[in-house]
């Protein structure tokens, strides 16, 4: 059923730090690479070595350019993948029943053998999370890692979603938003995590930490790079190669 | 919004042959009863459209063999209810045709037939006023466009069928005028409310990083296309804007206005009101391409080089 659960007891998400994510893209690789061989069908790409490749993608890091009045611009990696919406407006919209929310846990998920391929819960989505299967015509979203993050086949620290257990910088994490004591909660609260699109009246789970301030001056007095690399030019050969350098300015 | 041919033709077409249906009905339910050919031309024709528009609505689909999965979830979903809908109006409309056949009056099967396929044009247009997302369409007068576009089609092409079958189309003419001027007035306030909004979500609400300054994309995330773009990322319709608009106002409200207004008042009235149908319906296809064109999905501002 398409309508969404009143409330689910755990809600669990990723918080993604936009001042540690270094903009590397191995989350994208990783989530790829274990959606095509994990839960529904392959996460395909058409047209892969031709002129104009196409391929789903769960996750996707856009680069922004923030620009303050005054001063200098900021660049800030921004990782972005389903957010797991409390008011999921993806869900809803789906004729078939095959989106759904899970009441257990709050991840939102599609089930492959129902869809349609009409789009429409892509449509839905302010934040473009989902995307179409170029060659299932599925559409396909992320799930959290669902077959990762409770299967007991794999060793204890890698039951995380594959993006948080890849991640080089650490930016990513992943728990229960709904547990304010856990880690990921209190991470949150001590870094004033934020909702994407709160306009859109999503309720989005996963949470973005803000780029810490600037340090307003890093290295006082710094001196001119400029002038030093001049005075070392200047600085006069002495012995042998000193007598040549003379002798021949003088010729 | 990439406009897809599939659903332009499928919400013109079945807006139209709904339109004809209810206008049927209405006639019925007015003591006017449909009669002879203009019995069977309008019946075929409104079954056709609504039901040609129905299947082409299913060409978009990733897997059509699975469709009928949607009409399971009329208790959330707006294109579910849609298809619902469609299916009741269409049975309806069979059985008030069959009840006119065997001599009946068919008033309250009319009535019913009337209702039935406008809820279903309402449910047609819920499908994108609902979305918050498309903020061009998630307006009160969405539904308001459809339905008053639904009943000047029907209005019109119940109109010539008259003129045709039943030998003069009475104050029809008139009416389908009104109807037509109705629904422009509509559709240009529904324009006015999507040129002037305030925009709702911006690269800085999406980013979250307004505070620190102005966004904008230094670097997309992909080098390739990806199906965000293809699907919400159509920016060749907003080129021509201007151009399309005066296209589909000329096309599908003053010419129908002037050739049903001619007809009604004693000229060449088959002529002029076959005119007005199919100026009416070729301005709707390029009223309803821009539909989809020109809506702006908030998605973009993720890719906002600006």
């Amino acid at each position: 059923m398409t309508s969404l659960p009143a409330s689910t007891g755990v809600k669990l998400g990723l918080v993604i730090d936009l001042d540690t994510c270094v903009g590397c893209h191995a989350c994208v690789i990783s989530c790829k690479e274990w959606n095509t061989g994990g839960y529904g069908s392959a996460l395909a790409d058409a047209d892969a070595y031709g002129d104009a490749p196409l391929g789903a993608f769960l996750n996707r890091v856009h680069t922004f350019e923030v620009k303050p009045e005054e001063g200098p611009a900021a660049v800030v990696h921004f990782p972005k993948s389903c957010l797991h919406c409390d008011d999921a407006p993806c869900v809803t919209v789906c004729p078939t029943g095959a989106s759904y929310k899970r009441v257990e846990d709050g991840i939102v998920l599609v089930n492959e053998d129902a869809c349609i391929g009409c789009g429409l819960c892509a449509w839905a989505c302010p934040y473009g999370a989902r995307e179409m299967d170029p060659v299932e015509k599925v559409m396909k979203k992320c799930t959290l890692c669902v077959d990762r993050i409770y299967n007991e086949n794999i060793v204890e620290e890698d039951r995380i979603p594959s993006c948080v257990r890849t991640c080089p910088a650490g930016a990513r994490h992943f728990g229960d938003l709904n547990d304010p004591a856990s880690a990921v909660s209190e991470l949150v609260a001590a870094r004033g995590g934020f909702d994407l699109m709160p306009e859109q009246g999503t309720g989005p789970v996963n949470k973005y930490l803000p780029p810490r301030p600037r340090t307003p001056e890093p290295v006082p007095h710094l001196p001119d790079l400029a002038d030093l690399a001049a005075d070392a030019r200047e600085t006069r050969a002495e012995g042998f190669f000193g007598w040549l350098d003379r002798a021949l300015e003088r010729l | 919004m990439h406009p897809a041919y599939s659903i332009i033709f499928f919400t013109v077409s079945s807006g139209a042959g709904f339109g004809v249906l209810a206008a049927l009905g209405l006639a019925a339910f007015l003591g006017l009863t449909p009669q002879g050919g203009l019995y069977w031309a309008g019946f075929v024709i409104g079954f056709g459209l609504s039901m040609a528009g129905l299947v082409s609505s299913t060409f978009h689909l990733g897997h059509p063999e699975r469709a009928w999965r949607a009409l399971s979830q009329w208790r959330s979903s707006w294109l579910s209810r849609e298809g619902v809908l469609a299916i009741v109006a269409l049975a309806l409309a069979g059985a008030f045709a069959l009840s006119l056949l065997m001599g009946g009056q068919g008033r309250l099967l009319g009535l019913l037939t009337a209702a039935f396929s406008l809820i279903t044009v309402y449910s047609t247009s819920m499908i994108y006023a609902q979305l918050k997302t498309v903020q061009r369409w998630c307006q009160p007068l969405t539904p308001v466009v459809f339905l008053c576009f639904s009943l000047a089609g029907g209005a019109l092409i119940y109109a010539f069928l008259a003129q045709v079958f039943a030998g003069g189309a009475g104050l029809l003419p008139t009416v389908a005028a009104l109807l037509v001027f109705l629904a422009w007035g509509a559709k240009l306030g529904w324009w006015r409310r999507g040129d002037t909004a305030p925009v709702l979500s911006t690269p800085e609400s999406a980013t979250g990083l307004g505070a620190m300054g102005k966004v904008r994309m230094l670097e997309a995330p992909h080098t390739g296309g990806n199906y965000l773009l293809k699907e919400m990322g159509h920016k060749i319709g907003r080129k021509h804007q201007a151009k399309l608009r005066q296209i589909a106002l000329v096309l599908g409200g003053i010419v129908p206005v002037f050739a049903t207004l001619f007809a009604s008042w004693g000229l060449w009235p088959g002529l002029f009101l076959l005119l007005a149908v199919l100026a009416f319906l070729g301005g709707l296809l390029a009223e309803r391409w821009l539909f989809f064109a020109e809506a702006e999905h908030s998605v973009m501002t993720y890719y906002t080089r600006a």
